[in-house]
Formats: structure tokens, sequence, C-alpha cells
């Protein structure tokens, strides 16, 4: 019984998915081109916060590295796909960029994930400042020019490679959670010591979970680069890019997969929406409801359904039980 | 035949030598136990054999081999499993998953999720909480979560088992029933190397007991040679000890 109520839900869950996979894939025949370009936003935050919880949800370690990794993204798009002269084709220049972000995650990785807590988090910080600066050095004073131009993708075509690394980030994400490999990061995140002793290569396990989350920010920044067209060391190390997808995965809770996944969609949405309805105020309204969630709902959005489910299912019960009693009043 | 065996171990801390320049073995099979006051080293010790910490010098061998240089994962999957002091379990997890971590990581060999599913739940019987095997372990008691400390370092399917302190903060009965485990351990060919403040469980189970103070080796022999030795009386035990065995 218990068996086949599970499948069932497995197999609702999986069609659900795939509705919502084809809705996005056939989108661009009937919606607006704004419309797309709000998508493929909302997309890029949910590939940025569920990247960021892959890492960071599990093993505890507040990474604030996104946006470092999402501008080598933009910066290796901006050198291999130049306006004019791009050396790879799109596809290629993707497949760089996380090759190139796994490496710079790799190597920072493995220096500085001995930090612990609030060490870290600084570090990572401290990370999208220095790429930036780096950058940014490299232009004044090497190439002498601020800024670079990147060959221009159709929106349409910007939406597709970012439905498919979606997908491809979630398909990770997903077995990461399940899988042993899953189990040695939530370990790391229960007692790191402990997790040692009992065998787990807490070191490996931190590095490569760390730098396979990089993979896809950097994936997802080539993308938008063909969007933005201009990029400078700036707009690309924005340390925006960090906060808000932590902002979001805690928005939509991170006990499960589709929190982050929820979080960057409602988020995202509603800032836009918000922003567009009150141009004024729609930060302190943005704020509001920031301070709201984190007040009242610590578990994020995802943590709001088991609490409804009970609910309703007290209102079920109570309206049987007096089904019931009145069944038997009435024999 | 010595399982475990330290030459001139010594550990220093800035200028504090922790332990300092000594020899020791635990043979096959047996159940050693380690006293000492409080700060004598007996954690540090534990933590040098598993390789929480580097050695200054001096050098561990576990079965003939070298253990210097070696990380925490690779002393574990070699076939040393410990306990801590202060209970360190996985809080973001249930009972089982718990031991599952252990039996899934801590040994040298791939395992099949059906065979860690199964070395955890034997392990988790093998201390008596089947029954709580799905709940949080912050909701457990102290003797409980100890047993769950013990049943994920089995899980893990160790030759030698270091307990650090199993018995502290338990009641009588707790200890009898703790005492009772450690034998059952050691009947399954598991080496047991304690560390105790408890002098009945010390007197009760172990067959060779050695003492530190101050980092240094200060005495070893049976139980009985120890409670009657001047020097360890003098440190550590008291006259009371004395008269009461």
């Amino acid at each position: 019984m218990d068996i086949t109520v599970f499948k069932s839900k497995k197999l609702v869950v999986v069609g659900l998915v795939l509705l919502i996979l084809i809705w996005l894939a056939t989108s661009p025949l009937y919606a607006s081109s704004s419309n797309i370009r709000l998508l493929s936003t909302i997309l890029m935050y949910i590939i940025l916060a569920v990247s960021w919880a892959m890492f960071s949800g599990p093993t505890g370690y507040m990474s604030l590295a996104p946006a470092a990794f999402f501008g080598v993204g933009i910066y290796t798009a901006a050198f291999l796909y130049a306006r004019g002269s791009p050396l790879l084709p799109l596809p290629a220049v993707i497949v760089a960029a996380c090759a190139i972000s796994f490496v710079i995650a790799l190597l920072v990785g493995l220096v500085t994930l001995r930090l612990k807590g609030i060490y870290f988090a600084i570090f990572s910080f401290g990370l999208i400042v220095l790429l930036g600066l780096i950058v940014q050095y490299w232009e004044n004073q090497i190439i002498g020019r601020r800024g670079q131009h990147v060959v221009a993708e159709s929106t349409e075509t910007v939406f597709y490679v970012m439905l498919a690394i979606l997908v491809a980030t979630l398909l990770v994400a997903y077995f990461l959670r399940r899988s042993r490999w899953g189990m040695a990061m939530l370990s790391i995140g229960g007692n790191e010591e402990a997790a040692a002793h009992m065998g787990v290569n807490t070191t490996m396990v931190k590095v490569f979970t760390f730098a396979i989350s990089a993979t896809f920010m950097g994936a997802v920044g080539a993308i938008m680069a063909t969007r933005w067209i201009y990029v400078d060391p700036s707009t690309a190390f924005n340390p925006m890019y960090s906060f808000m997808p932590v902002l979001m995965a805690v928005f939509g809770g991170m006990g499960q997969l589709y929190g982050p996944v929820l979080g960057a969609a409602v988020f995202a949405y509603l800032e836009r929406m918000l922003r567009h309805e009150f141009p004024a105020y729609y930060m302190i309204v943005f704020g509001v409801i920031l301070i709201i969630v984190v007040l009242f709902l610590p578990g994020g959005l995802v943590g709001l359904i088991p609490k409804l489910r009970d609910r309703l299912r007290g209102v079920i019960a109570k309206l049987r039980k007096g089904g019931q009693a009145e069944q038997h009043a009435n024999t | 035949m010595p399982i475990l065996e330290g030459q001139g171990v010594t550990k220093n801390f800035g200028g504090l030598a922790a332990v300092s320049n000594v020899d020791f073995h635990v043979d096959q099979g047996e159940i050693a136990g380690l006293i000492g006051p409080n700060g004598a080293g007996k954690t540090t010790l534990f933590n040098l054999i598993s390789a929480a910490h580097p050695l200054s010098s001096g050098v561990i061998r576990f079965k003939g081999e070298k253990l210097n240089g070696l990380k925490p994962h690779q002393i574990c999957r070699m076939g040393v499993a410990r306990t801590f002091q202060e209970i360190k379990l996985f809080g973001n997890m249930p009972v089982l998953q718990n031991v599952l971590v252990g039996a899934f990581f801590g040994t040298p060999t791939r395992i099949s999720a059906a065979d860690a599913a199964r070395e955890a739940n034997q392990a988790l019987e093998f201390v008596g909480m089947s029954a709580m095997a799905a709940t949080l372990v912050q909701d457990l008691t102290l003797v409980n979560q100890k047993r769950v400390e013990v049943a994920r370092a089995l899980a893990t399917r160790p030759e030698l088992l270091l307990l650090d302190e199993l018995m502290a903060g338990l009641n009588a009965t707790e200890i009898s029933e703790a005492m009772e485990l450690v034998t059952r351990i050691r009947d399954k060919g598991i080496t047991i190397f304690m560390v105790e403040h408890v002098m009945k469980a010390i007197m009760g189970i172990c067959e060779r007991v050695m003492v530190l103070h101050h980092g240094e080796k200060i005495a070893e022999g049976t139980p009985q040679e120890i409670v009657t030795n001047k020097e360890v009386i003098e440190i550590y035990l008291g006259e009371e000890t004395r008269a009461a065995s």
C-alpha cells in the first residue's frame, strides 16, 4: 500500500516536471520576446540558486563565490566569443566556460576549504573582488581597453541554452543528493571532524562539489554574456549575483531540491513585477516580504507545504468525524 | 602480538608537550585501558593514533604498518575506528543515517547500498538501538547518543576500536550495560583501547592499563598492579580508591 502510494507520487512528480519542461521548451512559439527574456532571467537565477545550494546546502559552508564563477563564465565568452572574431562555436564556448570555472574552483577550493564558517564566507566574497580586479588590471594595463564586446545571440538561443544548462544542473543536483556522495556532504555539514574519522575523504568531497557547482555558474555566465553583448569587470563580477542566489535558496528553503528552484522563480518574478508596479517603492516592498519570510518561515517556502498539508488533513479529519457523528446520530 | 604499537610518541602544542616520548602497545584481542588525571594527554594520544593531529616525533604502527602521514579517513579505512569524548554525531541526520555513513565510507573497498544498510542495521541491533533508527540524534538521551557513536564506529568494520570516555556521564546501571557492551565487542574479535575515568569499568573489564601523567607514561600493568602502584595512587587515584579496592 505504502509502496504504491510512493510510486504513484513519484510518477506525479516526474510527470509534473516533464510538463513544466515541455511548457518551457515550447514557450518561444507563442510567448512574447520580452516574456522569453524574463523567463531566461528566471532560469539564470534558478541555475545559480540550485548550484549554490548543491554545495552550501548540505555542507553548511557559506559560499559567496557564485558571482566570481559567473564572472569567469562571462569573461570566457568575452575571450572566446568576441564580436568580430569568435574563436569557437557557441557550444564549445559554454563547455570551455564550464571547464575553466571547474579548474579555478578546484584550485581555489584546495587552498581555502580548510577555512571554516565566517572565514570561508569572507574569502569566497573576496574572490569576486580579486578576480574582478585581475581582469580590470588586464584590461587597463595590458590591452588598454575597458570592456569587451561579445557576439549577440538571439533571445531564443539564449533561452534554449539556458534551459539545457538548467536541466543539466537539476539532474546533477538530484543525483548528488541521492548518492553516497550526497551523504558524505551531509556528514560534513553534520560534523566534519567525525566525518573524516568515519572514512569520509572530506577534502576531496568538499573541493569536488565546490568545483562541480562552479561549473554551472560559469556556464550560465557565458550564455548571459551573449545577451548582454557588452561586458566589463564591474558588471561581470557583481556581488549581487552572489547575494541573490543565496537569498533565493533561503527564501525557497534548502530542505528539498525544489526549494531553491521555487525560491528563485518566485523571487525573480516578484522582483520584476514589483519593479514594474511600484518603481519607486519596490525595494521597500521586497524587503518587507523577505523579512516576513525569514521571520515566519524558517524552512522557506518549501517549509510551508507540510504545514499547510497538516492543517488541511486536520480539517478533513474533523469533517469526517463530524460526518460520522451525524451518521451515528441518524442510526 | 601487538596490533597497535607506538615508539617515542611525542606531540608538542607550541611549547607544551601534551604527549612526550611515550612507548605503548595494544595486543590483539585485548581490552587495554588508558587512565590519568585531566590534561594528562589521553585524548591527545587518541588524536595522534587516529591522525586528528600529526605527530611531532615518534612512530605509531598498526599491524606493523606505519600510520605517520596518513589522513583520518585513511586510518579509519585501515581498521581503526573511534568514538569521541564529546559526542560528535551528525545532528542533521537520523540515527540510521549516522551509522550508514560509517558503513559506506569506513571500509577500504566500495560497499553496495544493500550491504551498507545491512551492516548499519546489524551495528544498531548490536548496541540495542534498532527501535530508534528513525529518531533524530539530538532527541536521544546521552547514553543512547553514546550507543549510536559506538554503532557508527562498528559499522566501519574496525579491528581496533578507540573508546574515549564512553562511560563519562552515565549512571551506575548504564555503566554496567556499557561494560557488558564493550566486552561483547571484544568477543566479536575487535581489540579495544579505552580512555576511562570510571575505575569500576577499568577494574572490571581491562586486562592491561597504562597511566599517563603530564604527557608521560608513568605506569603500566594489570588493573590490580595499577591500583596498588604508589605513584599512581599519589598522582591520580588517591588513598580512598586503594582502601576501596
